[in-house]
């Protein structure tokens, strides 16, 4: 009963304040804040046509590695959990029975056209809606589509390992270069070309692609740890 | 106008009900699917407030990776949440008596 009361009163507590700052935002009115400022100078200086990955690249890219950091740490802490010696004699089986021949030759059709997909979504990113991170996770998905289709479809870990490390080495390094050869972290150092153009942005595609390819590869590490280590104690009592 | 609110309308029904029975479901297979519901509704109304970053994000983590991993997890523990009744009663009387 006291346990209640005390939760009702901490939720409460929180629902004011959010309330409070809800009601104190204004609606409709004209800000002049930092978005504008964004919005009208990543076309000019950058070239970039999405405002968005102008942020998120070049003018918060600090931010960026250090969620791309937190990604890489979160994938290694899962993998060093989750990993299990193997025992005597046993073999690593992610399912019980073959999926049916309907899901096999689909995922065969729909896998190299995911895959296509994720590629444009990060290599265009400066220029249409998305980026490395959608581009990464699309990406993910064929793989996982493959592994629960195909019962014996291997994932290389050191492969994975190797393009992660490369991709991260990339990003941190062109960051370092921006360093020298200008003032701050991870400035342009490229010339920006045209506007719309698919080589222009300076260092914001590369980047992209680079996180892209990490992502794309810590998710699949991911999904395949998990789903590799069964324990088969739990799997007799269902 | 009128055209873009109707579907809306109906994501935002759609959401709120996969949301309720994601709660109030006991089997957990099914809660995690509803969960996944959430998550494909909350993509297409980004998408149709001219998010699409958002919308591929949510699309692509939300609906496919977190349903499947949380599948994986119940395919590795039960898929009930109480798997008993009376063990269930026993439980909360525990419970109370603490």
């Amino acid at each position: 009963m006291i346990k209640q009361f005390f939760v009702i009163l901490i939720l409460s507590i929180v629902g004011y304040f959010l309330v409070d700052a809800f009601f104190k935002v204004p609606f409709g009115e004209k800000r002049d804040n930092v978005g504008n400022y964004y919005i009208e100078k990543s076309p000019v200086d950058l070239k970039v046509s999405n405002s968005v990955t102008a942020i998120v690249v070049n003018y918060r890219g600090f931010d960026t590695l250090g969620e791309v950091t937190v990604l890489f740490l979160a994938a290694t802490g899962l993998g060093s959990i989750m990993y299990r010696r193997k025992q005597k004699g046993e073999k690593e089986v992610r399912a019980k029975n073959p999926s049916s021949r309907i899901i096999q030759i689909g995922s065969q059709i729909l896998f190299p056209m995911i895959i296509l997909l994720g590629g444009y979504v990060f290599i265009h990113g400066h220029l249409s809606p998305g980026g490395g991170f959608q581009g990464g996770a699309i990406i993910a998905t064929a793989s996982l589509l493959m592994l629960i289709s195909y019962r014996k479809f291997k994932v290389s870990h050191n492969a994975i390992t190797w393009i992660e490390s490369i991709a991260g080495v990339v990003f941190a390094s062109l960051g370092f270069i921006g360093l020298v050869l200008g003032r701050t972290f991870l400035e342009n150092f490229l010339p920006t070309g045209e506007l719309n153009d698919l080589l222009s942005g300076g260092i914001i595609g590369i980047i992209y692609i680079a996180v892209g390819f990490k992502v794309a590869s810590e998710l699949t590490g991911v999904i395949d740890t998990v789903l590799l280590n069964n324990r088969p104690e739990a799997q007799k009592e269902n | 106008m009128i055209w873009l609110v109707i579907p809306v309308i109906v994501l935002v029904m759609m959401t709120i009900g996969a949301a309720i029975y994601a709660v109030v479901s006991k089997n957990l297979l099914y809660a995690v699917v509803s969960t996944g519901v959430v998550s494909l509704g909350l993509s297409l109304m980004f998408f149709i407030l001219q998010a699409p970053d958002v919308a591929l994000t949510e699309a692509a983590i939300g609906v496919a990776l977190t349903t499947i991993i949380f599948i994986i997890t119940i395919r590795n523990t039960t898929i009930k949440e109480c798997c008993d009744e009376k063990k269930s009663k026993i439980e909360s009387k525990k419970g109370e008596l603490k």
